[in-house]
């Protein structure tokens, strides 16, 4: 069951939000590298930078403590604040 | 053709003295009998069952007995209690004598403690228009809030149809009445909307019609209210309250009048700024292009302190009686402090307030911004001795506010900014006619006033104040 509140806008939006829009390009960009720590997810990660590098686009490499914990916030902010866009390493 | 509604409750000693008048009624008229607590009251007639009181609420009983006459499905008229005049005379027929001519009625069931909101919510909810936003119960009601951009920075109250329908009792008017379009993205705005945005920003439903009539008021073409929201200036709509409205809802015209702590105060301005950002679409970093903006467009709201006052009131001035009560929009800056602690002769105190109003938006820019004085109680102290009115310290002040040009001009004072060099002999007024206002706030002790500069865009080319009454 959920709770309904009532729309206190214009309605000239949709109701379902919409996640942010991917940038068309990474030229320009920084694109930030996480590793959560699951098995061989470094391998993956390493790939990827090269990959990015061999087309020019700056990165930046990040891991999280452990994957049995929701990322450090000190962690959310560094990327946030440093990063265009993310690509993280998920599953094994 | 003609039909009658009779709605009664068994426990009301007069609905059970008038049993005779229901058996007679219902022999000689099409009448649909409702009884509110038994629907075998009155005894051997059909009376259909409204102990859920769907109908009672629906008809607006607020005695029993009322008989509602109607022509070809319109209501043309109706009685409550017993008074044989009334009810022979909406009938036609001719009731025992032997009855007594008047009784009282009783509250109907309805009004009972509580019941009015509570039937309120069950049977009103469906008149609701907006569009419902489902929230799962994963998801925090205030982030969830905060998720869908409807909040100013602070946490919004998760605006639920109970607590909408409850925001709408504080008015009269319909839900669905359109008040205008909001711009920037010139929205249609209802008084549901409205009721929605009064809900996030905290108000009580007394305070309702005073948002609304702030909503009005900043929708006037000349209050500019798409200017002011897109200007790159540091202004924000204010919001000031006159008359008995004011002191009805608790509104603080007194100590920290200009800061936190009165819901009334607090509510009221943010509920305008947030139907203008959810309504209307305008945000910082999207049509709203402030440079600074000001603390105040979180919130901009107080009331006069017209009581027992020798000055007349904003909205007096404006033209309205003291009995009325008005909102007064401003496009305001913040705040400017006047400390005059040593002035005891008007002349002295009206100079210290026109060195501070020289200072509007800058010491050399004229006839752009207006003003609100707020002259605290100690200092009116001072004009109330000598006899000066309002409008005598008004006059003083642009009498003092008139510069000399050559001090105005581009380059005067070793500073670029300045009025064209051909105003260099002329003596020009500080504000526009009309542009300085004055109003009496804040707390009894202390020796200080207030300055409220305003948008540098005013008259024609900008914003002007706006005052409207109050309907509740």
């Amino acid at each position: 069951m959920s709770t309904t509140f009532m729309d206190p806008t214009s309605e000239l939006s949709p109701e379902t939000r919409e996640p942010l829009k991917r940038p068309s390009s990474l030229e320009g960009l920084t694109v930030g590298l996480l590793d959560i720590s699951k098995a061989r997810g470094d391998v993956f990660i390493d790939r990827i930078e090269d990959l990015l590098g061999q087309r020019g686009i700056k990165t930046r490499r990040y891991k999280k403590p452990t994957f049995t914990r929701i990322a450090p916030v000190e962690l959310k902010q560094q990327i946030a604040t440093e990063c265009d866009v993310v690509v993280e390493s998920l599953a094994d | 053709m003609l039909k009658y509604k009779l709605v009664v409750k068994e426990d009301c000693a007069t609905c059970q003295l008038a049993i005779p008048v229901f058996r007679q009624l219902s022999l000689e008229c099409k009448l649909d009998i409702y009884s509110q607590d038994n629907p075998e009251f009155p005894p051997e007639l059909d009376v259909i069952d409204d102990l859920a009181l769907e109908k009672s609420w629906a008809l607006n009983i607020e005695t029993v007995p009322t008989i509602i006459k109607y022509d070809d499905g319109q209501e043309i008229g109706r009685a409550y209690g017993w008074d044989r005049t009334e009810w022979e005379d909406l009938t036609g027929c001719s009731f025992p004598a032997e009855l007594p001519d008047f009784r009282p009625g009783c509250g109907s069931k309805t009004m009972d403690p509580g019941m009015p909101e509570k039937l309120a919510v069950k049977f009103d909810l469906g008149n609701l228009r907006a569009r419902q936003v489902q929230v799962a119960d994963e998801e925090d009601d205030i982030e969830a809030c905060f998720d869908r951009g409807w909040s100013d920075g602070l946490p919004v109250v998760p605006p639920t149809g109970i607590r909408v329908v409850r925001m709408l009792t504080g008015t009269h008017r319909d839900p669905q009445e359109v008040v205008g379009d909001v711009p920037p993205d010139y929205a249609e705005c209802t008084i549901e909307k409205i009721a929605i945005n009064a809900v996030l920003a905290g108000c009580k439903p007394e305070y309702l019609p005073v948002v609304i009539t702030a909503v009005e008021a900043a929708l006037q073409d000349e209050f500019c209210m798409h200017g002011l929201l897109a200007t790159t200036y540091f202004s924000g709509p204010m919001v000031l309250v006159n008359g008995p409205i004011s002191r009805a809802i608790g509104m603080n015209s007194k100590g920290n009048a200009l800061g936190q702590g009165n819901r009334a105060n607090a509510t009221i301005g943010r509920a305008l700024q947030l139907v203008i950002r959810n309504v209307g679409g305008g945000r910082p970093g999207g049509v709203d292009r402030a440079v600074f903006g000001n603390p105040g467009k979180y919130t901009y709201c107080f009331a006069e302190d017209e009581m027992n006052s020798c000055w007349d009131s904003l909205a007096v001035e404006k033209g309205f009686s003291a009995q009325q009560s008005t909102v007064t929009l401003f496009a305001a800056d913040g705040m400017q402090g006047i400390v005059d602690q040593k002035s005891r002769e008007p002349e002295s105190l009206a100079r210290t307030f026109a060195a501070g109003l020289r200072v509007v938006s800058h010491p050399k820019m004229v006839m752009a911004a207006d003003a609100f004085l707020v002259v605290s109680p100690e200092h009116e102290r001072v004009f109330r001795q000598a006899n000066w009115s309002k409008q005598q310290l008004k006059d003083r002040l642009n009498e003092l506010l008139l510069i000399p040009g050559e001090e105005l001009v581009v380059g005067a004072g070793g500073i670029a900014e300045g009025v064209p060099q051909k105003l260099k002999d002329m003596p020009l007024p500080k504000f526009r006619d009309g542009g300085l206002n004055i109003v009496r706030a804040g707390g009894s002790a202390g020796l200080f006033s207030a300055i409220i500069g305003g948008w540098g865009a005013t008259g024609k080319m900008g914003s002007i104040p706006v005052t409207r009454e109050i309907v509740v």
